[in-house]
């Protein structure tokens, strides 16, 4: 009980602490049923859409992984397309060299991408700011340029093409209407999100959280700090993959854009717009980015970009917190007439 | 063999200048003034689409350049005095995103205007002409960019390493409260310093544009050349850029006489392992310090 309230950043104020954590479960609750619901209802209502949702889950699983380590751990990256083109391009090579199947390639892409964070974290993470944030686009650029050299493996900038899903558990097909790669997203993402929100409220996730506010101190209080962000950002590069496998599986095909600069931007886009440290932020995020996108798209191909961008620059000087904490200022007004209601 | 050398040298010299110019904008917002600057090339860009379009209309084509360096400057000043100031004492994060944003709308505009395929600038005819130069005849434009790049150097040199104004400008960015308090316009300093960062930017954009092709995807497809520049170079030293960005020039030609298939990947991974050698760069600044 008390750790679901924990994860309502905005407790309301701390004079009314009956009432608030009495409400809190309960707000909670709610707050954990909604997203979950209309991830469920969509799947009945979506019609035509069910494809551009699976898009929209396999965001909301990138940006989760982005949330770990820039959000928690305050790990500045430009690199996290890496991970999840990674994870794109090792289950569409699994699942032509080695097996069609969906399951087994989507752990090997999870495997591949972890080895990957693991190795360059150990290499990179001992840097700081400005030299750390260009190793991380020296990495990408890096991945991308050689994705797009070397044609025979990855198809260059045609992409990867010609992989062959098998039915999930041999019993659900990848069909054209996509019903199952919705599904499939849903679930992973779900597992993902229960592991994201274990870990962010255990004690190694409160020793993120104290990382990012003061590494100097965490260190003297004897944390090994470099371990910690080794570890959250192998993690982070696990999802990142996961993200990028579900991509390959849903589509059965992967373009050289996953390895993109773009990429990385587009998904700390949605993270910053729906809000960090909230692991719903992604949620909120993917999903407003792709309406924005879909609705300006119609109006011209290149006016996303310019909506989006403005966005971006509104919410960086005007809203920190991103979109939920439009939530967090109305709960601050409720809270306050509560009060003054109470005090009648 | 002797004449194949030297012209491998003046071609990454040429294209080394071209960076340098542009970079050497960002060596000032970045390196001095601690901004993480991704948008740089979008006034780099700006400048570019500036003296395309005047060009195409007829205008002299220095005259052209000296509107790109105005257009580029103002749109510079107006960005620092509304979105960049708010940004000095922000973390990094905010830098990034912020400048992500601007990089996202200069995207945007350029191609609603210019529209989305690559924009020719029109060069002087005799820029486009090969001149003679000595044991061959090599094109008069990479000699005219090694030209402007060397005088913009010396001046850029002179400015911030000897001249009042840059003395002014390395106090300030080294402690700016007690630069307030021994009464100098810091305020004043900056937004003047980011509009020619920006102006030069602007410039580099415009005669670059003959190498540095002219289309929307420019301001994110040659940032993180730009960055590599200044990063490497150590932040916030001209010394240090010029030296980067003619090594990234000769070795990017290099590449493409040699190795033409590894050239790219190679550049990055040359890059990491550098950084990782030295991570604040070949001659870091004691300004940045």
């Amino acid at each position: 009980m008390a750790a679901v309230s924990d994860d309502k950043p905005a407790a309301p104020p701390t004079t009314n602490l009956g009432t608030g954590a009495r409400y809190g479960w309960w707000l909670g609750l709610i707050g954990h049923a909604i997203p979950w619901a209309i991830v469920v209802l969509f799947f009945y209502m979506a019609g035509g859409y069910l494809s551009l949702g699976t898009q929209v889950l396999i965001w909301i699983l990138f940006a989760l992984s982005l949330d770990l380590a820039l959000g928690y751990a305050g790990i500045v990256t430009l690199g996290q397309a890496a991970f999840f083109g990674i994870g794109a391009y090792a289950a569409g090579l699994f699942a032509i060299h080695v097996s069609p199947d969906p399951i087994l390639g989507h752990l090997a892409a999870i495997a591949v991408a972890a080895l990957f964070g693991l190795i360059t974290g150990a290499m990179i993470l001992h840097t700081t700011g400005v030299t750390f944030l260009m190793l991380t686009l020296a990495i990408v650029s890096m991945l991308f340029e050689y994705a797009n050299q070397a044609r025979s493996l990855t198809g260059g900038d045609d992409g990867l093409q010609g992989m062959t899903v098998n039915p999930i558990f041999g019993v659900f097909e990848f069909n054209i209407f996509g019903e199952t790669a919705y599904v499939y997203a849903a679930v992973v993402l779900f597992i993902w999100f229960l592991i994201s929100w274990r870990i962010v409220h255990s004690p190694f996730g409160r020793s993120l959280d104290g990382i990012r506010q003061n590494t100097r101190r965490m260190r003297a209080i004897g944390t090994p700090v470099w371990w910690r962000l080794l570890a959250v950002y192998t993690l982070s590069a696990a999802m990142a993959g996961s993200a990028g496998a579900l991509s390959a599986h849903a589509t059965r095909f992967v373009g050289l854009s996953v390895l993109s600069l773009l990429t990385s931007g587009i998904v700390t886009v949605m993270l910053i717009l729906g809000g960090t440290r909230r692991l719903y932020g992604a949620f909120v995020g993917a999903a407003v980015y792709y309406l924005v996108q879909d609705e300006t798209a119609r109006i011209s191909p290149y006016f996303w970009e310019l909506v989006v961008g403005l966005m971006l620059i509104a919410t960086v000087l005007f809203l920190e917190g991103g979109l939920l904490d439009l939530g967090r200022v109305g709960q601050r007004l409720f809270w306050r007439l509560r009060r003054r209601t109470d005090g009648r | 063999m002797l004449s194949f050398a030297a012209t491998i040298l003046l071609d990454g010299i040429s294209y080394g200048m071209v960076l340098f110019l542009i970079s050497v904008g960002l060596t000032i917002t970045m390196g001095l003034m601690r901004v993480v600057n991704l948008a740089h090339g979008s006034f780099a860009m700006i400048g570019g689409y500036t003296a395309g379009y005047l060009t195409q209309k007829g205008v002299n084509f220095y005259l052209a350049i000296a509107g790109a360096a105005v257009v580029a400057g103002a749109l510079g000043g107006l960005a620092e005095l509304t979105v960049y100031r708010p940004l000095y004492r922000k973390g990094e994060l905010s830098q990034v995103l912020l400048t992500i944003g601007i990089v996202f709308v200069a995207t945007a505009v350029a191609t609603e205007m210019f529209g989305a395929f690559p924009y020719p600038m029109v060069f002087p005819d005799y820029l486009s002409l090969p001149v003679s130069i000595g044991f061959r005849t090599y094109p008069a434009y990479r000699l005219f960019l090694i030209v402007v790049g060397a005088i913009i150097a010396a001046i850029m040199w002179y400015l911030i390493d000897n001249s009042l104004y840059g003395a002014k400008l390395r106090a300030a960015v080294d402690n700016s409260k007690i630069a307030r308090c021994v009464g100098m316009n810091v305020n004043l300093l900056f937004t003047g310093t980011f509009i020619i960062g920006c102006a030069l930017a602007g410039i580099g954009g415009a005669v670059g544009a003959g190498i540095l092709s002219l289309e929307p995807s420019y301001a994110l497809k040659y940032v993180v050349l730009f960055l590599v520049v200044v990063i490497v170079g150590g932040e916030g030293s001209f010394k240090g850029s010029f030296v980067a960005a003619m090594a990234l020039g000769i070795i990017d030609t290099l590449g493409k006489y040699f190795v033409t298939q590894a050239a790219p990947y190679l550049l990055y991974a040359a890059v990491f392992v550098l950084l990782l050698w030295r991570p604040q760069g070949l001659m870091p600044s004691k300004a940045a310090g």
